[in-house]
């Protein structure tokens, strides 16, 4: 492989480095009102990057650039043009919910750029260390961007309690990492599956379970999930409604990976982890949220019942499964993105957060195109059919029937519907309560373009996605797969 | 004779010190910096021990990766901190207790 192809096949990633390190020094140059500008420009390249991962999709197997330490395949292009679409929606959404406070600065964009790169290398990682560099590349610039509304005390809380438990994670990580290098003596994935080979002692096992432990940390899996409600609280909407989808779709996609290419040999030593943190995150995503009177919060607990279900397709260990966790994040991405831009959207006319269960009673007739939306967003959530929320639980847990795992299922199932109570709770407040807040105040375009184009995707009319994104999830298991 | 044993050995303690001194300590969040960054270099000990040991140098160009990332990890939590003690004006681990739930 020349060089020349290296960098052909990582010129998304190197574009928004170059576009990011332009912007920064632009950000410094010139006042803040210019970072409306950065923006726009951010949001050209992030459409760059996305047009130019799509183009190198060629429904094959893929090919590794440098040696072994990064791969193009369908499964990270997939996660790839996930990560970049939601980076463009919180990118749009941000001037106007910054501005009214009159603390937008060029950063913002700056630092999701730098996010995304982070992030398109995590997942096309098939070495240690590009793994490593992309990981932190990705969580340092999320703990300043937690911390974005640096005058809010809660947000700068949230950002040192991410710092904090987030380099916790970082460190649990490296040192699987240091003990899985140590017991194999190398780095790259499919080296470490070969060392593995009926070779694979306790020391190894311990590498293993540290490096999952970091991975559960990172997508918010229980048990390491006690970070997600504070910093989930705390960070400036935009930011949280970023920290939902992208760092997740490439967390999670990262996990994956890591668990089907290098571990993928020995699935009796993590299968059994992935099954535990699963039925507990659904669980404890579910029974967490009953209690809550803070939106952001309550979507918190639904996002770590989320992870649950997508836990649930890398527990099957099969081809099936994987593309079900595909199919499940494409499907999240949508969801979740609509539901943080409608909350972001409930703000009063002095610009108050409407942030409680109290601020949005009787919603349905102070703002009805808001509410109907929700309406669609939580129904969908919850998994109720005519929406296409049910259809990516449909396929994870088709998956693990398919693979024997009838119990967990129906598990699966059982918390699924505790976890429909809240999302019902949403509507009947909305819908059922009399109005008791003020009401929402006129919201601007960038912030219904992005919700309406969310509602569109999960409404009954995404079932057309259907077949073109099953043969996408598809071709992308099969990259993982076929080293099996 | 200094054996691989006893570099993983001290490595696996400084860790857990270090993880320790993250739950344990009730008092400085400065102090938790510092626990993270022990396990930083915990991990940093088993690489370059085990690069020793396997006679293969990834393991040493890993641990220059840590240190270079460590040093960019210690700056921004160093600026969070600034930025909680001018919100807060404390940096007690205790007072870190505005959301709850």
């Amino acid at each position: 492989m020349s060089y020349a192809t290296s960098l052909y096949l990582t010129g998304a990633e190197i574009g928004l480095s170059v576009a990011g390190l332009i912007l920064l020094l632009v950000t410094a140059w010139t006042s803040r009102d210019a970072a409306r500008g950065i923006t726009i420009a951010a949001v050209a390249a992030l459409v760059g990057a996305l047009v130019f991962s799509v183009s190198l999709f060629d429904g094959g197997v893929g090919a590794t650039a440098f040696d072994g330490l990064f791969r193009v395949d369908a499964f990270s292009l997939f996660a790839k043009v996930l990560i970049f679409i939601a980076t463009i929606a919180c990118l749009m959404v941000a001037p106007h919910y910054f501005g009214e406070r009159g603390d937008y600065r060029g950063e913002y964009p700056v630092l999701l750029l730098f996010n995304a790169v982070g992030m398109s290398m995590m997942v096309s990682a098939t070495d240690l260390l590009t793994l490593y560099v992309g990981l932190e590349m990705s969580s340092l610039s999320s703990y300043v961007l937690a911390s974005f509304a640096r005058r809010d005390d809660r947000s700068s809380e949230a950002g040192l309690k991410y710092f904090i438990l987030g380099g916790l994670a970082s460190g649990i990580i490296l040192y699987g990492i240091s003990l899985v290098y140590g017991f194999t003596g190398a780095t790259g994935y499919e080296a470490i599956r070969i060392a593995f080979d009926g070779n694979f002692s306790t020391g190894a096992l311990f590498g293993v379970v540290f490096v999952l432990a970091g991975f559960a940390f990172k997508i918010a899996a229980v048990p390491f999930h006690m970070w997600t409600p504070d910093v989930y609280e705390g960070a400036p909407t935009p930011v949280t409604a970023f920290f939902a989808s992208a760092p997740k779709v490439a967390a999670v996609s990262m996990l994956v990976r890591m668990a089907i290419v290098p571990f993928g040999g020995e699935v009796a030593a993590w299968q059994q982890i992935v099954i535990f943190a699963a039925l507990a995150s659904i669980v404890v995503g579910a029974l967490g949220a009953i209690g809550q009177q803070n939106l952001k919060r309550l979507l918190a607990y639904s996002s770590i019942n989320n992870v649950g279900f997508i836990l649930i397709g890398l527990a099957a260990a099969t081809p099936e499964g994987v593309a079900g966790v595909m199919v499940y994040l494409a499907i999240y991405v949508f969801m979740t993105i609509g539901s943080f831009v409608a909350l972001l959207m409930l703000r009063d006319e002095q610009g108050n957060a409407l942030s409680t269960f109290d601020d949005i009673s009787g919603l349905s007739t102070t703002s009805p195109a808001l509410a109907w939306c929700l309406l669609a967003l939580m129904f969908s959530l919850a998994g109720i059919p005519p929406l296409f929320g049910f259809w990516g639980k449909f396929v994870v847990f088709q998956a693990a029937v398919q693979a024997d795992m009838i119990q967990l299922a129906a598990i699966g199932i059982a918390a699924s519907v505790i976890g429909a109570f809240y999302y019902i709770k949403f509507i009947k407040v909305m819908f059922f309560d009399e109005p008791k807040g003020a009401a929402p105040a006129k919201a601007p375009t960038s912030h219904w373009v992005v919700l309406g184009l969310s509602v569109l995707v999960i409404s009954p009319l995404g079932y057309f996605l259907t077949p073109w994104l099953g043969d996408i999830a598809a071709a992308a298991a099969q990259a993982l797969f076929q080293f099996a | 004779m200094i054996a691989i044993e006893h570099y993983v050995i001290v490595s696996a303690i400084l860790f857990v010190l270090g993880v320790l001194g993250i739950f344990l300590n009730r008092k400085n969040i400065i102090v938790i910096l510092m626990a993270i960054e022990l396990i930083l270099l915990a991990v940093n000990i088993n690489l370059v021990a085990f690069s020793a040991f396997l006679g293969d140098l990834v393991g040493q160009v890993f641990a220059m990766f840590v240190l270079t990332v460590a040093a960019a990890e210690a700056a921004i939590g160093l600026a969070i901190l600034m930025i909680y003690f001018r919100a807060r004006g404390t940096i007690a681990v205790d007072d870190a207790n505005r959301m709850k739930g």
